[in-house]
């Protein structure tokens, strides 16, 4: 744990967690103005070079405008095919070693052993002062104790609860979207949906919910983290505003089972009546680390994946006519989606030792990527891997989770708010026009969408 | 014909024959086994693919490695025989096994 972290702890009860986050923030504008601070590369957009007119050394996979360009398949591709463990030495985040073929991300993923996903799992480091604790970047066994007092509020048992509620929830939605006029369907449908039900899990204010999708997008979008656009003073803001409400909504919780109220399914309330996390409100950066985590794992990946599957259906439309004729399809379709998307494009790992990997000999402390984009199409292991195919066979053996111990907690909630929105969708439309070519957002990390115009066809 | 029995949670009894040398979890994905997803395949590396042995067969399923009580360590519905079937190796010795699908794979 990091002294500043330390020292945040020990405030903790007198010093509130957003005023610490501004103090911190302050401290570090001066000293950055007296000294020199950490390097925060800058990213403008130009066009990348096609592949094949770069020396294998050359390519680099960091770009944040590698999907938005659509240059990622023939990138990785290359990779995969003459060079699947490469080393890039110059990159705008440090060298680093890119994992591309399918076989070799999953080794890499299980041996937690010889890989580290500490202190962080993007590419780049985050922003300076903002160094939250998080089980996503904790090794075993001290990731295992989070994880297990956390994972209950998207475990199956809790699901089934919910179920009623999420297709409720998505039917309202969707009752009200406009029939044969354009709109944006990442902001009405995609944003609204996982806003709607990251405020369910944590049972934050419900007028607020916009506040959590803001929040996650900020957090995942510094340059020095990713490539993002978003700069230190806004995360800093946004940290701040997001310690404060979920302080007061720790505290609320709290007040209400004194009170004598029964504990509900929630987030909070689950941390609160856990041993290990009880008292996490007292540790402020691993409280905001286990918080933050929640939203964004919430947040971008099941949303671009709503907005993937209508893009994809679009690039496939037999495969639109497939599903209308036997809905059953829509499980396996939902696996196919998350595959097809691969809505985060990898983990990245620290090598705690020198591994040898497909020839190429990883030296220890040399960061290493697992790039799941590139794996969820590797020819070696899946069939046409850039055809989308509802009911292509095996769909669930994708890499978009993770696997090991570090495998994504709340896949089965994914699963089932895609797995309703489609039935829900099919019930109501017979087409939903992709109108024009969506606009990606700036990230090496999140492969997103910003805007998607579209328009529905009512169910005759 | 030597067999195993996969029972669901809801009580659907499946017996299947025992394919020699193959894992449990791909005997089941083989006989389409509502129940078992087995995301990974097969490598140890998800979890889903958990079943709970009954008492007097589980020492007969082999020992459990530590990547694999450690995957198991990850389900809340984890029991005192349970195992990953992609972990068990079907053989003739294991005629008559019995064993129980969680309620959920996560």
């Amino acid at each position: 744990m990091s002294l500043k972290s330390t020292a945040m702890n020990i405030t903790a009860p007198v010093i509130p967690a957003h005023w610490q986050i501004r103090a911190v923030h302050r401290f570090l504008k001066i000293k950055n103005t007296l000294f020199k601070g950490p390097y925060v590369p800058t990213f403008v957009e130009s066009p990348l070079p096609e592949v094949d007119t770069l020396a294998i050394e050359d390519i680099d996979v960091s770009s944040p405008f590698l999907f938005r360009q659509k240059k990622w398949q023939s990138y990785f591709k290359r990779l995969r095919d003459e060079c699947p463990v490469h080393y890039q030495k110059n990159s705008p985040f440090g060298p680093f070693w890119s994992i591309t073929r399918y076989d070799d991300i999953v080794f890499v993923d299980k041996h937690h052993d010889l890989f580290s996903a500490e202190p962080i799992i993007t590419l780049g480091r985050t922003p300076e002062g903002l160094e939250i604790e998080t089980f996503i970047a904790m090794d075993p066994p001290k990731h295992d104790e989070q994880r297990k007092a956390v994972q209950n509020v998207v475990a199956p048992k809790n699901l089934k609860e919910m179920e009623g509620l999420i297709r409720q929830r998505t039917r309202e939605v969707l009752d009200e979207l406009p029939v044969g006029q354009p709109f944006d369907w990442v902001k009405t449908v995609s944003i609204e949906l996982t806003a709607r039900m990251l405020a369910t899990l944590l049972d934050f204010p419900y007028e607020l919910r916009h506040k959590l999708v803001y929040w996650s997008d900020v957090s995942t979008a510094s340059p020095e983290t990713t490539g993002g656009r978003v700069d230190s003073d806004e995360i800093f803001a946004a940290a701040a505003d997001a310690g404060k409400h979920f302080v007061k909504l720790w505290h609320d919780k709290a007040a209400q089972r004194a009170a004598g109220q029964e504990a509900g399914f929630d987030l909070i309330s689950l941390m609160q009546a856990n041993e290990e996390t009880k008292d996490m409100v007292k540790r402020p950066m691993e409280f905001m680390g286990n918080l933050t985590l929640l939203i964004v794992g919430g947040n971008d990946t099941t949303r671009n994946s709503m907005t993937g599957g209508v893009l994809a259906l679009n690039q496939f439309p037999d495969e639109f006519t497939k599903l209308k004729e036997n809905p059953a399809l829509i499980p396996n379709m939902v696996s196919e989606i998350i595959r097809w998307q691969t809505p985060l494009a990898y983990m990245r790992r620290i090598a705690k030792q020198d591994v040898e990997l497909n020839g190429k000999t990883i030296k220890k402390g040399d960061k290493v990527v697992m790039w799941y984009a590139s794996g969820n199409r590797d020819e070696r292991n899946i069939d046409q891997p850039d055809t989308f195919m509802i009911d292509r066979k095996g769909a669930r053996n994708h890499l978009s989770f993770g696997f090991g111990v570090h495998r994504c907690m709340g896949n089965r909630l994914a699963e089932l708010q895609l797995r309703i929105l489609w039935e829900e969708l099919l019930q109501r439309f017979d087409d939903i026009e992709v109108l024009s070519e969506p606009e990606c957002v700036q990230s090496n990390f999140v492969r997103g969408y910003s805007k998607m115009m579209v328009q529905l066809t009512a169910k005759k | 014909m030597a067999s195993v029995t996969i029972i669901e949670f809801g009580g659907t009894e499946h017996e299947v024959e025992i394919e020699a040398g193959k894992s449990l979890m791909q005997i089941a994905v083989d006989n389409s086994i509502p129940g078992i997803d087995a995301d990974c395949g097969g490598a140890c590396a998800c979890g889903t693919c958990h079943v709970i042995v009954s008492s007097e067969w589980f020492a007969k399923t082999g020992s459990t490695s530590d990547e694999e009580d450690m995957m198991l360590g990850m389900t809340p519905e984890r029991a005192d025989t349970s195992r990953l079937a992609c972990q068990i190796e079907a053989s003739e010795a294991l005629d008559g096994l019995v064993v129980q699908l969680p309620e959920f794979q996560m």
